[in-house]
């Protein structure tokens, strides 16, 4: 499936997947252990979550690569491991989705922080990125999702090696913020406007925020986004900040409750919807009825 | 005294040659190194912590601050223990067990030595058994946890519990801090104190030490 941009240029308003994470706990990843691991040892299990999701209703569904690029997965000793992590975790999506929906290549963080404020080189980060973007490229990934990036410049870093190495996909490029008295900042102190700029100029088809704290932050920060760009917008939303109730851990917000949002999300001019941590199938299942052309008008 | 102005005012703008340049020169004119360390670099730690806590400016300056810092300990660390004078304050920091994300916790460490304690970074996915034998091993003042994982929240309630079986409790300050942890939780399991943030972690484990943290 091609046609991301085109569907998105018509005016068509997609819907994203949920959470990774505890979806692959509920699967048998061991905390402690690498969570791209699994693309090696059971690809099978995530042919089963795309497959909740795409019953769910998401138009777009992420692979398992969140930690994929290479000096991220050094933390476990894997990095020589990068493109068969990388592109099995493409594959297994696209056997799951059989044509029925994009697969959308997640990209992290690589876990560093760049000089001259941290120790790493910007060309190390980059060449990362590049052998993950080449994998994303040979396993035929319909858009890259360069995701929960708090430092501009490692997220421009990411686009350009999506550019170079994967030529003609699609780049999806989402920041992520905290709410601050004086507005949206992320921890490197870029503001939306900067960003809206930045990621536009790098090339960048789509722009937008996931993870961040609750469902309603997130309207004000596409509404700033809309004020700043022309591109279709992205948000992949959190289900608010987790909570104790009853002495366990709960992310607060429900399925009825973000999709109630969603709504407010169209109106600000979001083109894609999707969840992050504490959102699953329910959650993507609610969304996508509330902007569903009957949920809608 | 002038210089030791200029020290506060250089890691402020994390100008780190300059502020161990100065602090060289503050040695050599025989000004006390805990009075260098108390009135200029902490002074200046202290106003970039704030203006941090402000949103006036952000993680990339409070780095740079901090390195400088970290450039003139090196400096007045080895007078300071010459002299019998006690290093700020002890602490032991990690990633609790299974939890694999260490950003902030790198970033608290970074902060913290910035404002002049001493820390034993464990680094991530540190069992709840290690905080404790490396807190006694250490005679550390202040255990620091931080989970991004609901799944890994446990282990910090784990320590807690281990610190009072092993007779820590009391001795030992505990404190949590990572984005699903909140107040709420660190009271719950007993924690002394929760941290939203690492500027706030500093004001904190401050907090513990009133005698000596001018």
């Amino acid at each position: 499936m091609n046609n991301l941009l085109e569907r998105l240029r018509d005016g068509t308003i997609l819907v994203a997947d949920g959470a990774m994470g505890t979806m692959l706990f509920e699967r048998g990843l061991r905390s402690g252990e690498c969570p791209e691991a699994m693309n090696l040892t059971r690809p099978s299990v995530l042919e089963d979550i795309a497959g909740l999701y795409l019953d769910a209703g998401a138009d777009i569904i992420q692979t398992n690569t969140f930690g994929g690029s290479p000096l991220k997965l050094a933390s476990y000793s894997l990095a020589d491991e990068a493109h068969l992590i990388n592109s099995n975790a493409v594959l297994a999506v696209k056997r799951a989705v059989a044509g029925k929906a994009h697969v959308s290549a997640s990209c992290g963080p690589c876990g560093k922080i760049l000089k001259p404020y941290g120790d790493t080189e910007p060309e190390l980060v980059y060449e990362s990125f590049e052998i993950q973007m080449k994998a994303f490229f040979e396993s035929g990934c319909d858009v890259i999702c360069i995701e929960t990036m708090m430092d501009l410049r490692e997220m421009l870093l990411a686009i350009r090696a999506a550019k170079e190495k994967a030529p003609g996909i699609p780049v999806m490029a989402t920041m992520t913020y905290d709410a601050t008295p004086k507005g949206f900042f992320t921890i490197m102190g870029d503001t939306i406007e900067k960003a809206s700029r930045e990621l536009e100029e790098a090339g960048a088809d789509v722009i937008g925020s996931n993870c961040g704290n609750g469902i309603e932050n997130m309207i004000r920060i596409a509404r700033e986004y809309r004020k700043y760009t022309t591109l279709p917008i992205i948000i992949q939303s959190n289900a608010g900040l987790p909570v104790i109730k009853d002495g366990t851990l709960v992310y607060p917000e429900s399925p009825e409750f973000m999709a109630s949002m969603a709504k407010e999300l169209v109106d600000a001019g979001v083109s894609i919807i999707g969840g992050c941590c504490g959102t699953g199938p329910e959650h993507i299942r609610a969304i996508k009825n509330a902007i569903s052309p009957a949920g809608l008008r | 005294m002038e210089l030791l102005d200029r020290i506060s005012e250089n890691l402020q703008n994390g100008f780190d040659e300059t502020v161990v340049q100065l602090t060289e020169d503050a040695v050599e004119k025989q000004i006390p190194p805990e009075e260098i360390l108390s009135d200029g670099l902490i002074v200046g730690m202290n106003i970039v912590g704030e203006k941090f806590k402000n949103h006036d400016i952000f993680l990339p300056d409070v780095l740079l601050a901090a390195r400088a810092m970290n450039g003139a300990m090196e400096i007045l660390k080895p007078l300071l223990i010459k002299e019998g004078i006690p290093v700020r304050g002890k602490v032991v920091i990690g990633s609790v067990k299974d939890d694999l994300h260490d950003i902030g916790k790198n970033l608290v460490a970074i902060l913290l030595k910035g404002a002049g304690f001493e820390v034993i970074d464990l680094g991530n996915d540190v069992p709840a058994e290690k905080f404790i034998s490396a807190a006694k091993e250490e005679n550390a003042h202040v255990i620091g946890m931080s989970a991004l994982l609901t799944t890994t929240m446990p282990v910090m309630k784990k320590v807690v519990d281990l610190a009072k079986d092993e007779g820590l409790f009391g001795k030992v300050k505990i404190i949590v801090g990572g984005a699903p942890v909140s107040k709420e939780y660190a009271l719950e399991i007993g924690a002394d104190a929760y941290s939203y943030d690492g500027a706030n972690a500093v004001e904190t484990v401050e907090s513990f030490f009133p005698a000596n943290s001018r």
